[in-house]
């Protein structure tokens, strides 16, 4: 299938492109893009009038449950959602059963991928074996089978030995490092951020100095080995100060956030809402300003959502009960989107933390429109307003603190390798 | 007569000066009842409340079961060790099974703040907090106001300090609602490991640096559980200490008003928060508070059923 993309504004941080042109897709790759092109016989037309189009959203931190948990998502239905929400590729998180940390699981996830998914799939193998936290996976085996990365997501490596001889070899092997920054013994039995609203609710907190001593523990590990480090979900304005400087130092160390974290304070927990509970828990005005401002600046490289799928009966409990985290794929682009409209990022910065910055950091080789690159592409509509609705979300899980809010924005369609695979 | 239009109580926070006022004036209605030689009333008859306690108790079980049972409502307990709970069936289950039986009034104790919001989204009976997680305790607030009221004839203006484990303490956050919303000033101290962050915003609250400051002419002490399971490990080197710099005894009582009153929810660890002498001593309204709590538990049960007073 051929596809002329006509009449949009074509915006390519990767070639500095932003412009009204039209994008040629030819054999699942980008052919040719400039003005006024003709549709060669066969080839379908996209009216790409009023809409972005750009390199193909990547999402490097989503936990698509699969294998293992197919009951919360799958790689169809989370390929799904990640289309619908405009992202041509994910990064899944290995806490599945079995964990990724073999290559009989990463080659599972591509095969499937391949057959069914419905974007690219790029699995994240775990640091530590079965994330035990106790001795290394087989980095090597991992990335020769596929693996971008290596996380034990969802929980840090506690043992600093491990974590920095972890990261000494990962840099050997040519992997990056995902950390999920958080002092457990801090953490406790905390259920929200530790706070005003935590001590009116009566429940336990989580102090923001949790990640922010976990954030000085890696980029302090990354800065003594020289080594590549990358920090998962920053939440807290210590976070962003510490990478911040630690940057400046020439630390090697990138890191991302997810939409709620700059959208979302802990107010959005009061009535007990489960959906507004995840780890890192959503903090207070200063620290959303305080990412604001780290993405602004470019202290925070990217965004990703940390799509965590949970099944109803695992969120419709007792507050202290329900799991941790939300979903993301469908509703980033437009949160997103609210950042260029309030002022925070260029229309150019936004791609780069959804589409390039991902790409780089990961070595994924995608989001450019380079004529022969892999057509990866996605088509925003920044004006459309819909309402987030259970029963239209793609994922099969729809624990979303959105649920019935009005967003603006989104994919109008999503090109993955030539391939028409979402259209509005 | 004011009309009390709430179907639950959960918290303190969610009622008015009214509503509150009413609970009181109410409770303070019912005590009649329980000094009669039948101590009995037909105003409940052939209403069914569950008391589903989720968390061991024996006086606010046992207080809202005689209270329960003055107003001819037929109670039935329910203990975590007797119920499904141990069998892994969820909260809201064991709920909806026990809505089925079609109960009037589930009063719930349970160890998770919010529980019971979680539970009034799901079933249409009225539902009473006996304590929810760290979050309140509704019915101690509200027999610990009605002590103070017998004690002064009013709430508005006095002194209270509350001394212990703010952070985990529900009974604080109930009695800060509700005595900040009838006029009380609220002086609060303990260790700086169990006073939760952002506390001097729930309502008129001072936070003090030390006990003698939250002491010093204060019209009511309020003592709090130190529980040493929960304290022991790294919030306080142990009893001893903390008893040492919150520990009420017959020296810095004398801080406090001449005969200011002497509180406690209960149960009192003697020699930890308050020495014996204190706890027995005259100025000691920690019965007193005991018995309220029937009166107001009373009041509770009939304005949630909605009805008329005879």
């Amino acid at each position: 299938m051929n596809l002329l993309i006509k009449g949009g504004r074509v915006i390519d941080p990767s070639q500095k492109i932003d412009n009204m042109l039209d994008v040629l897709v030819e054999n699942g790759l980008v052919k040719e893009i400039g003005k006024g092109l003709a549709a060669p016989a066969g080839a379908e037309t996209i009216d790409a009038a009023g809409m972005y189009v750009v390199p193909g959203l990547i999402d490097m931190h989503v936990h698509l449950r699969d294998p293992g948990l197919e009951y919360k998502e799958d790689i169809l239905s989370g390929t799904m959602a990640a289309v619908a929400g405009g992202f041509t590729s994910v990064c899944c998180m290995p806490n599945t059963t079995p964990v990724i940390d073999n290559k009989t699981v990463a080659s599972y996830i591509i095969n499937k991928a391949k057959s069914e998914g419905l974007c690219n799939v790029f699995p994240v193998g775990s640091i530590t074996y079965g994330l035990s936290g106790d001795r290394m996976s087989e980095m090597g085996e991992l990335k020769e089978s596929g693996c971008v990365a290596v996380s034990d997501d969802g929980k840090p490596v506690n043992n600093s030995e491990l974590m920095m001889r972890s990261l000494q070899y990962a840099a050997g092997i040519g992997i990056m490092v995902i950390s999920h920054a958080e002092e457990l013994e801090l953490v406790g039995e905390g259920v929200m951020n530790e706070g005003f609203t935590s001590t009116e609710l009566g429940l336990k907190g989580i102090p923001c100095v949790a990640e922010d001593i976990a954030t000085v523990r890696e980029t302090m590990l990354a800065e003594y080995t020289g080594t590549p480090i990358h920090i998962a979900h920053v939440s807290t304005k210590g976070s962003v100060r510490i990478i911040r400087e630690a940057k400046a130092r020439g630390v090697k160390v990138t890191c991302e956030t997810a939409p709620h974290y700059f959208t979302l304070t802990d107010d959005a927990v009061r009535g007990y809402n489960t959906n507004a509970k995840m780890n890192p828990p959503l903090r207070e005005a200063a620290d959303v300003a305080a990412i604001k401002e780290g993405l602004r600046d470019g202290t925070i490289d990217a965004i990703a959502t940390d799509h965590a799928p949970h099944h109803q009966d695992e969120k419709d409990v007792e507050f202290n009960v329900a799991m941790n985290g939300v979903i993301g794929l469908e509703t980033s682009l437009p949160l997103s989107l609210g950042l260029v409209d309030e002022g925070v990022l260029t229309l150019n910065q936004l791609i780069e933390k959804m589409s390039c910055n991902p790409s780089n950091i990961l070595g994924l080789n995608r989001a450019t429109l380079e004529t022969g690159s892999i057509a990866d592409i996605t088509l925003i509509d920044p004006k459309i307003e819909w309402v987030v609705e259970a029963d239209k979300l793609a994922s099969k899980s729809k624990n979303s603190p959105w649920l019935g809010q009005k967003l603006k924005g989104g994919a109008a369609a999503t090109i993955v390798g030539g391939k028409l695979m979402y259209k509005r | 007569m004011a009309e009390f239009k709430h179907k639950h109580i959960i918290a303190l926070q969610d009622l008015s000066k009214g509503d509150i006022e009413l609970l009181i004036s109410t409770a303070e209605n019912m005590r009649e009842i329980n000094s009669r030689d039948i101590k009995k009333v037909p105003t409940l008859r052939g209403k069914t409340i569950i008391n589903l306690f989720y968390e061991a108790s024996t006086r606010t079980r046992t207080s809202f079961e005689i209270a329960g049972k003055r107003l001819s409502a037929d109670t039935v307990n329910i203990t975590p060790s007797s119920s499904s709970a141990t069998k892994g069936e969820t909260l809201a289950d064991t709920a909806l099974n026990l809505l089925a039986m079609k109960p009037d009034i589930i009063v719930m104790r349970h160890a998770v703040s919010g529980a019971h919001y979680f539970l009034a989204n799901k079933i249409n009976c009225s539902i009473i907090n006996a304590g929810d997680g760290a979050h309140e305790h509704p019915s101690q607030g509200l027999l610990d106001l009605l002590t103070m009221k017998d004690r002064y004839g009013r709430l508005d203006g006095l002194k209270v300090a509350i001394v212990g484990d703010i952070t985990h303490s529900r009974v604080a956050r109930s009695n800060i609602q509700g005595l900040t919303k009838l006029g009380s000033k609220v002086y609060l101290a303990g260790p700086p490991t169990m006073l939760p962050p952002g506390v001097e915003r729930l309502g008129d609250v001072t936070v003090c640096a030390t006990m003698n400051e939250a002491l010093q002419d204060a019209d009511v002490v309020m003592m709090l559980r130190i529980q040493q399971e929960r304290q022991g490990k790294t919030l306080m080197p142990n009893a001893r200490e903390y008893s040492r710099y919150f520990g009420l005894n017959p020296t810095n009582i004398k801080l406090a008003k001449p005969n200011a009153m002497i509180m406690h929810p209960g149960p009192i660890n003697r020699g930890v928060e308050m020495s014996s002498s204190m706890v027995d001593g005259d100025q000691s309204w920690i019965l007193k508070q005991v018995e309220n709590g029937v009166a107001v538990r009373m009041s509770m049960l009939y304005h949630v059923c909605g009805g008329e007073l005879e």
